[in-house]
C-alpha cells in the first residue's frame, strides 16, 4: 500500500533528476536461465524473461526489435521480442553457442560454436545457416571490423584470434595471443584490435592490418595474486581514448589509456565480473558481476561506480538498447 | 643429434609462417604398461585406453590449432608387459618422437629415464604420482605432469581443515604404495594442523574383488574396522591399492565421512569438473572416446598440450628448443582448473590445483582460500622449493 503511493512518486522524482534518455539494458543469467531488463532511467529491473539454459552472449538486432540470446545447453539461440519481452523464436546456431556478433546491416550473424570448432554462419532475415567457417579449438570472442570487412574469431585453447574476410569466409590470418583468449575489440576507428586472454592475464593489442601483436596491455593490483586477474570482457569509448577491462576474479574494471595501453585506475565492482556496456551517450558503463548476482553500474567521467543493481543468478552477457 | 640438426636446418628455411608450405610433423610416443588395475567399483574400473585417450584427444586439439601454423602432431603408442626390458621400449619410441608420454610404474620410469639419459629424448610422466620421483629419484630428463601424493594429500588436508574437521581416524592399506599415500596424509596432517587421532591397518589378505554375496560380509567387516576409535571427525583411508577403502562409506561404525581413497577423494581431474569451461573439453573427450574422462586422461592430455603449446609458441619442432620453452618461468598452460599451470624449476613438477570429488560432484578445489604463499599459492600443495631433496643436472 505505502510501496504503491511512494514509488510513483519516487519515479518522477528520479526522471527529473537525470534528464538523460532512458535506455533498456538485458542481462543473461547463466545460471538462472533469465534474462534480466533494466530501465537506465529507475536504474531498476523491470522485467525478467524466462529463456533457455544458460544463457549467456546476448545482443540487440540493429532494429531494436529482437534481443538475441545465446542458450548454449539448447543449442540454440533465443530470440525476444522486447514489445512482448518473450521468447518468440530460436536461430540455428549449432552446438553450444556462447558468443555472437553480427554485421552493420544485421543481416547476416556470425556464432561461435564451442563444441565443433566452428563459427556458423546465419542469415537473420530468413533465420537459416549459411555455412561454417572452420577455425581453432574452443571459439568464443566474436566481432566485425568497423569496415565490415573482417570477422574475428579467437579460440581459447588454439589461443589465436582468427581473422576471416567476411566476403569469402576464408581465414585469412592468425594471430597467436596468450592463453585462453575470451573477448575481441576494436577500435572505432579499426587502428587496434584488443584481445582478452583469461589465463594469460594479459590483453593484446593487435595490428588488424599487419597482424601482429603491436603490444599487450598488463595488469597488477597490489594485495592481489597474478592468478586472480583474468581479462574478460572489454569496451572502448568511441573516441579511442580510454579502454575498459572487466579482470573476472579479480572483481575490478581496469580503465586503460588506450593510446599508451597502460592501466590508470582500477575500480571495484562486484564479483567475478565478465562482461560491458556503455549507455548509447557513453555517460554510464554497466558491468555484469557473476558471483555477486549484480551489475554494477559506473560513471564514465568520474571513473566511479554509483550503483549497484541485483538482477537473476550468475549474471553474464549485457546488451545496451540502440537507442 | 644429428636428427636434431637437420630438425633445426630445416626450421630455418621454413621460418616463414608459410600455411601452404609442408607441416612440420612433432611425433609424440606413449610408453604405458599393459596390466589394467582392478578396482573394487565395477563403474571405476579403467577402460583400456585409460591415458591415452586423453593424448589422443590433445593431438586432435594440437592439430586444430597447427593446421594454422603448418604443424602435424603424432601419437606413436607402445604397450610394455612384464618381462619386456622397458628401457628397449623406450628406446625403441626415441628412434621416432623426442618426446615419450609415460604412465609407467616408478621404477620402471626411472629406468626409461635413464636409458635416455643423453638421448635428447623428454619423457613426461603422467601415471607415476611418488614424490620421491621428484625428489631424491629426480632425473633432468623427466617433466612431471601428473601431480604427487603430497599435493594430493596436501589438497584434501587443507579442505578439511578448513571445515574444521581436524581429528582424523587413519586407515591405511598393507601394500608399500598405501603406506606411502599414509606417509603424505600424516605430513599434510602436521603441516595444515590436522591430528590423526589413530591410525589402524586394513591387511590385505587376498580374495577377489567381485563376489556374489560380498555385501552381506563386508557390511559386517567395515563396522568392526572402524569400531571403538577415539572421538574423530572424519576417517581417512589410504588405500591405493583398491582393497577396502570403497567399502567403507555408510559402513562405519559411527556415522562419519569418508575420504582419501574413497569418499572425498583428491584428484587432477574427474568426469564432473564442469567449471572454467572444463564442459568444452569434457564434451570433446566422450565425443572421441565415447566414455567419461578420467584423471588419466586429463594428465596425458596436459602432458600432450604442453608439448603444443610449446610448439606454437616457439612456431619450432626442435626438441630442446620446446624443452627449454617448457622450462622457462614464462611457460604456462590453460588447463580449465581456472588459473594457468606453470613448472617447478627445481624438479619440472607442474603446478595445479588438486580437485575434490566425491565420485558424483566436484566438492571443492584446492589450494583453499587462506592458504597463502610468497610465490605461488599452487606450492602450498606438495613438497615445496626449500624443502625438496631434488638436485638436477
Amino acid at each position: 500500500m505505502w510501496r504503491d503511493r511512494l514509488l510513483p512518486g519516487l519515479a518522477a522524482w528520479l526522471v527529473a533528476a537525470t534528464p538523460a534518455q532512458a535506455y533498456v539494458v538485458y542481462v543473461s543469467n547463466e545460471k538462472g536461465n533469465t534474462v534480466s531488463v533494466i530501465d537506465t532511467d529507475k536504474w531498476t529491473v523491470t522485467d525478467t524473461i524466462k529463456v533457455g539454459q544458460r544463457p549467456r552472449g546476448i545482443e540487440f538486432t540493429r532494429d531494436g526489435k529482437f534481443v538475441m540470446v545465446a542458450v548454449g545447453d539448447d543449442d540454440t539461440i533465443d530470440m525476444i521480442d522486447t514489445a512482448t519481452k518473450k521468447v518468440v523464436d530460436t536461430l540455428p546456431s549449432g552446438p553450444d553457442p556462447e558468443l555472437f556478433t553480427q554485421d552493420a546491416a544485421g543481416k547476416i550473424l556470425y556464432v561461435a560454436n564451442e563444441n565443433d570448432n566452428t563459427v556458423t554462419v546465419i542469415d537473420l532475415e530468413k533465420r537459416v545457416r549459411l555455412g561454417d567457417i572452420q577455425v581453432g579449438v574452443e571459439p568464443e570472442g566474436m566481432t566485425v571490423s568497423p569496415d565490415g570487412k573482417i570477422l574475428i574469431n579467437t579460440s581459447e585453447t588454439t589461443n589465436m584470434a582468427h581473422f576471416i574476410d567476411t566476403a569469402t569466409r576464408q581465414v585469412v590470418a592468425n594471430v597467436l595471443v596468450d592463453s585462453r583468449p575470451r573477448f575481441a575489440k576494436f577500435k572505432s576507428d579499426g587502428s587496434e584490435l584488443w584481445v582478452s586472454s583469461e589465463i594469460g592475464g594479459t590483453v593484446s593489442v593487435i595490428d588488424p592490418t599487419k597482424h601482429v601483436v603491436t603490444g599487450k596491455i598488463e595488469f597488477s593490483i597490489p594485495g592481489l595474486r597474478r592468478e586472480a586477474i583474468q581479462p574478460v570482457g572489454i569496451d572502448i569509448t568511441k573516441d579511442g581514448k580510454t579502454g575498459f577491462v572487466a579482470l573476472g576474479p579479480a572483481n575490478r574494471i581496469a580503465i586503460v589509456d588506450a593510446t599508451t595501453h597502460t592501466v590508470t585506475k582500477y575500480l571495484l565492482v562486484g564479483q567475478r565480473v565478465w562482461h560491458m556496456a556503455f549507455t548509447p551517450d557513453e555517460k554510464y558503463l554497466l558491468t555484469t558481476n557473476g558471483v555477486s548476482n549484480d551489475v554494477s553500474v559506473i560513471d564514465v567521467a568520474a571513473q566511479k561506480v554509483v550503483k549497484t543493481i541485483q538482477v537473476g543468478e550468475l549474471p553474464w552477457g549485457i546488451a545496451m538498447s540502440p537507442r | 643429434m644429428i636428427r636434431w640438426l637437420a630438425r633445426a636446418i630445416g626450421l630455418g628455411l621454413l621460418a616463414t609462417p608459410a600455411l601452404a608450405a609442408e607441416p612440420i610433423e612433432i611425433g609424440i610416443g606413449y610408453l604405458h604398461y599393459a596390466v589394467i588395475k582392478s578396482t573394487l567399483s565395477l563403474v571405476e574400473q579403467p577402460a583400456e585406453n585409460d591415458g591415452f585417450a586423453g593424448a589422443r584427444l590433445a593431438i586432435e586439439d594440437n592439430n586444430t590449432t597447427g593446421k594454422f601454423l603448418g604443424q602435424h602432431f603424432s601419437l606413436d603408442e607402445r604397450r610394455f608387459k612384464d618381462g619386456d626390458d622397458v628401457a628397449k621400449a623406450a628406446a625403441a619410441l626415441a628412434n621416432h618422437d623426442s618426446f615419450i608420454i609415460a604412465d609407467l610404474p616408478a621404477n620402471e620410469l626411472l629406468k626409461a629415464a635413464d636409458a635416455l639419459r643423453g638421448h635428447g629424448t623428454v619423457l613426461l610422466n603422467a601415471g607415476a604420482i611418488d614424490d620421491r620421483l621428484r625428489e631424491e629419484d629426480c632425473r633432468a630428463n623427466v617433466i612431471h605432469v601428473a601431480p604427487t601424493r603430497s599435493m594430493l594429500a596436501d589438497g584434501l588436508a587443507q579442505y578439511l581443515v578448513w571445515k574444521q574437521w581436524k581429528r582424523w581416524l587413519l586407515v591405511v592399506g598393507s601394500h608399500a604404495k598405501d603406506k606411502l599415500y599414509a606417509d603424505a596424509l600424516r605430513r599434510a596432517a602436521t603441516r595444515f594442523g590436522a591430528k590423526i587421532v589413530q591410525e589402524r591397518t586394513f591387511e590385505d589378505t587376498g580374495g577377489a574383488r567381485r563376489t556374489d554375496s560380498g555385501v552381506t560380509l563386508i557390511q559386517r567387516q567395515m563396522p568392526m574396522l572402524s569400531q571403538q576409535a577415539p572421538a574423530y571427525d572424519v576417517l581417512i583411508a589410504a588405500d591405493e591399492s583398491e582393497v577396502f577403502a570403497s567399502y567403507l562409506p555408510y559402513r562405519t561404525w559411527d556415522p562419519r565421512p569418508i575420504a582419501g581413497s574413497a569418499g572425498l577423494v583428491p584428484t587432477s581431474w574427474d568426469a564432473a569438473q564442469d567449471q572454467w569451461g572444463a564442459v568444452q573439453l569434457q564434451n570433446r573427450f566422450i565425443k572421441l572416446n565415447a566414455r567419461h574422462m578420467t584423471a588419466l586422461d586429463m594428465q596425458a592430455w596436459t602432458a600432450a598440450r604442453m608439448i603444443g603449446e610449446a610448439a606454437s609458441r616457439t612456431n619450432s619442432s626442435d626438441a630442446r628448443r620446446l624443452f627449454d620453452f617448457i622450462k622457462e618461468p614464462a611457460f604456462s598452460l590453460a588447463a580449465f582448473k581456472g588459473q594457468p599451470l606453470t613448472l617447478r624449476d627445481w624438479n619440472l613438477q607442474l603446478r595445479q590445483p588438486i580437485l575434490l570429488a566425491d565420485g558424483r560432484m566436484i566438492v571443492s578445489v584446492s589450494p583453499q582460500e587462506g592458504f597463502l604463499h610468497q610465490v605461488s599459492e599452487l606450492d602450498t600443495l606438495g613438497v615445496d622449493r626449500p624443502e625438496t631433496k631434488c638436485k638436477l643436472h
